[in-house]
């Protein structure tokens, strides 16, 4: 049976759960519930935004009808428990693709808008919830709020990012971005230390539509910084081959692993094994869009490997200006704090606007880490990172992420959530809400 | 003894069969149906907003079939009609109707057959899980369970069987259900009608089987579905997509009895050689 976990399994909560499948029978449950409810999808955040201890979660994955696909303006209308990976099956055959896409297609359109999440082409197209045509939106009285950016705009606003609390999104319409094929024209370039990041993003930026770095975050000194930069384009035909989609064989990380299983030994071969399976300086090759955008997905449950303890991401983002000093230090201070941080990766924000009102994204560089939950140590390091972010202008506790965030931390972050807060509708609530809300 | 002790006893059991079965299965894929042609096959599916119906036709959409619907509520079935032909069916039509009428089923069979103009495969997933104590307090509840989940069945088969009958292929697919192999106290009103439909099948495939239609009976275990939704959910409770993958697959190799999730095949062995004098005693 699904477990209503987040995907960090550090939260041990407990909530009553009603499935979604038909919206009538969202409407009764908030009518008749005198607990607080939170919608849930995949559970693919990594913190408690997508729970609500001691509450009421709705799953809406059952609630996953198509409504609508014009093939013509690549415009696509379905119920907010469609999954990004069902699209993919639908759109990509009649050469659409999602316009922005986190890195795993395991999330529910609901859940993508609620928490506008961003992808490796941020510069050139923003959030997920930039391109949200409409949606409707149910509220506890029993009121559907049809929103787009012209009809209900506040609302539209709101519930972009909205973490799920302004009401239960029904169903949403989402354009979606034409495509040759199925395939990336990628670009694999390994780099020393962090100044030759910086100079390849930079490089980068005008001709790559996707780029992401990834970081071996336990090497300091001389290559403290080191990884592997990954550029791409769609790429288009005639094709020199056809890449294999290598998603036949699936994976499931049956079990949970030990806690010890991940550790500084294991990590470090890892990383030295990723680092150096790529012999030359820079590759190029055509991939499948699978293995391009969802690495990790080929691995189903692939957060086992963090051991029944879970494990914490933390993401900020840093302005340019300053930011170069800021990510050294923050880099550095992980790679010396001996607390193991993990998959750690790097990616560029550009300036194009949100219209979600607590959108985390803004211009600057991004960095999300994984870190084993070793206890206190685990949470005093983010929040020794936090006064970094901080210091530099940066943003930090981004809701999809966040575990530990301090409630003034957050307020300082996000000084919006106040007017948001005027939004979230009486009976919605999460564990995360309370935690950043109250002093 | 207790309930979770016969489940754990059923289920070793069923871990034997399903070795068996994993080999009968690769049997089954060799022998595919001759009716599977190229073209959109036409496909009937009644109480097509059911989970497991609407899961199933999935499968029949994207393989780019024509499809007929069935159902009761104009939203739902509308819905599902909708997220069918995003999903790549090559037609689907939808027809309202409540099925407790059975006067209306010829009609509503001559519609079906006219619009997708032939019939390959019909799919019979309507039903109602009443509750059992209130049945208990009046018959009229009890009668009106029968009627759904055994008469109005009978009253769809019963032209259907004729028509595949004459055109000597197709496949006739009816969810039946596990509680229909042995009566037990907690809904033996729902029971007694699946067990009906079990042996009406039993029957009619034994009719049709010198004409060459496939007839299947699907028994699923727990599944978790609006039906089920006030039942607390063990660990034998499954989505309605794995039970519908079965039902695909079921209709496509053109099996007899299926058993979805397969292990209930071991349960349901257990189950039924009980002996009577025990379990007459046991709170099941």
């Amino acid at each position: 049976m699904k477990q209503y976990q987040s995907w960090g399994r550090y939260f041990k909560y407990t909530h009553q759960v009603h499935k979604i499948r038909w919206p009538g029978r969202a409407e009764t449950v908030l009518q008749t519930t005198n607990r607080l409810v939170l919608p849930f999808g995949m559970g693919r955040s990594y913190g408690d935004s997508c729970l609500n201890d001691g509450g009421l979660l709705l799953d809406t994955t059952p609630m996953n009808r198509f409504m609508a696909f014009n093939r013509k303006k690549g415009l696509l209308r379905c119920e907010a428990g469609v999954t990004l990976a069902e699209i993919l099956k639908v759109i990509v055959p009649h050469h659409w693709f999602l316009t922005v896409t986190p890195g795993t297609k395991f999330v529910t359109v609901g859940g993508a808008i609620a928490n506008d999440v961003h992808g490796k082409n941020h510069a050139c197209a923003g959030t997920f919830g930039c391109h949200v045509t409409q949606f409707e939106l149910l509220r506890s009285s029993g009121e559907r709020l049809l929103c787009s950016p012209a009809k209900n705009p506040d609302w539209f606003r709101a519930t972009i990012g909205g973490l799920g609390l302004t009401g239960l999104i029904l169903w949403a319409e989402i354009k979606l971005k034409p495509i040759a094929g199925p395939y990336i024209e990628e670009d694999i370039i390994k780099f020393g230390n962090l100044e030759e990041f910086f100079d390849i993003a930079a490089e980068s930026e005008a001709n790559y539509e996707y780029t992401v770095a990834w970081l071996d975050s336990l090497s300091h000194g001389q290559s403290l910084g080191k990884g592997l930069f990954m550029r791409g384009n769609p790429a288009k035909p005639p094709y020199t081959h056809m890449p294999h989609r290598p998603s036949g064989l699936r994976v499931t990380v049956p079990l949970n692993a030990p806690n010890f299983a991940l550790n500084r030994l294991t990590m470090r071969a890892f990383n030295l094994l990723y680092y150096e399976k790529e012999l030359s300086k820079i590759k190029r090759r055509l991939v499948h869009y699978e293995p391009f955008f969802y690495p990790l997905d080929a691995v189903h449950q692939w957060n086992r490997i963090y051991g029944p303890r879970g494990f914490m991401q933390y993401q900020c983002v840093v302005p340019y200006n300053d930011g170069y000093q800021a990510i050294k230090t923050i880099v550095h201070k992980m790679a010396t704090s001996g607390l193991n941080p993990f998959l750690n990766v790097f990616k560029t924000f550009g300036d194009y606007p949100s219209p979600g009102l607590m959108s985390f994204p803004q211009k600057g560089v991004t960095l999300a880490i994984d870190f084993p939950n070793q206890g206190r140590a685990t949470l005093d390091l983010q929040t020794e990172i936090d006064a970094i972010v901080r210091e530099a202008g940066g943003v930090s506790g981004y809701a999809a992420k966040d575990s530990r965030i301090s409630a003034a931390d957050f307020q300082h972050f996000f000084p919006q959530w106040a007017e948001f807060s005027r939004f979230v509708d009486p009976k919605f609530s999460s564990s995360f809400w309370r935690r950043v809300t109250t002093r | 003894m207790n309930r979770k002790f016969f489940i754990n006893t059923a289920l070793g059991f069923a871990a034997g069969l399903g070795a068996a079965r994993l080999v009968k299965s690769r049997q089954d894929r060799q022998r595919r149906l001759s009716f599977r042609n190229t073209g959109p096959r036409k496909v009937l599916i009644i109480g097509a907003t059911s989970a497991i119906a609407a899961e199933t036709a999935r499968f029949f959409a994207a393989a780019g079939d024509d499809l007929f619907l069935v159902g009761r509520n104009p939203q739902k079935t509308a819905a599902v009609t909708n997220d069918l032909q995003v999903r790549g069916a090559n037609r689907v039509e939808y027809r309202l109707q409540d099925l407790a009428d059975t006067a209306q089923h010829a009609n509503l069979l001559a519609a079906a057959i006219e619009w997708l103009g032939g019939l390959d495969i019909v799919l019979i997933a309507h039903g109602t899980l009443g509750n059992q104590k209130a049945c208990q307090a009046g018959y009229d509840l009890t009668e009106k369970e029968l009627t759904t989940n055994f008469l109005s069945v009978v009253s769809l088969l019963t032209p259907l069987a004729n028509h595949f009958e004459q055109q000597q292929r197709g496949a006739i697919a009816v969810i039946s259900s596990v509680a229909g192999d042995r009566g037990r106290q907690s809904n033996y009103v729902y029971g007694a009608a699946k067990a009906g439909v079990s042996a009406f099948l039993q029957g009619l495939r034994n009719r049709l089987a010198k004409s060459g239609v496939a007839v299947i009976t699907i028994k699923p275990g727990f599944v978790d579905t609006p039906m089920t939704a006030g039942i607390e959910k063990g660990r034998l409770f499954v989505g309605p997509e794995v039970v519908a993958k079965g039902i695909y697959q079921a209709i496509e190799t053109g099996q007899d009895v299926v058993y979805l999730p397969w292990f209930w095949g071991g349960i349901m062995t257990v189950i039924k050689h009980i002996p009577e004098s025990i379990f007459k005693r046991l709170s099941l």
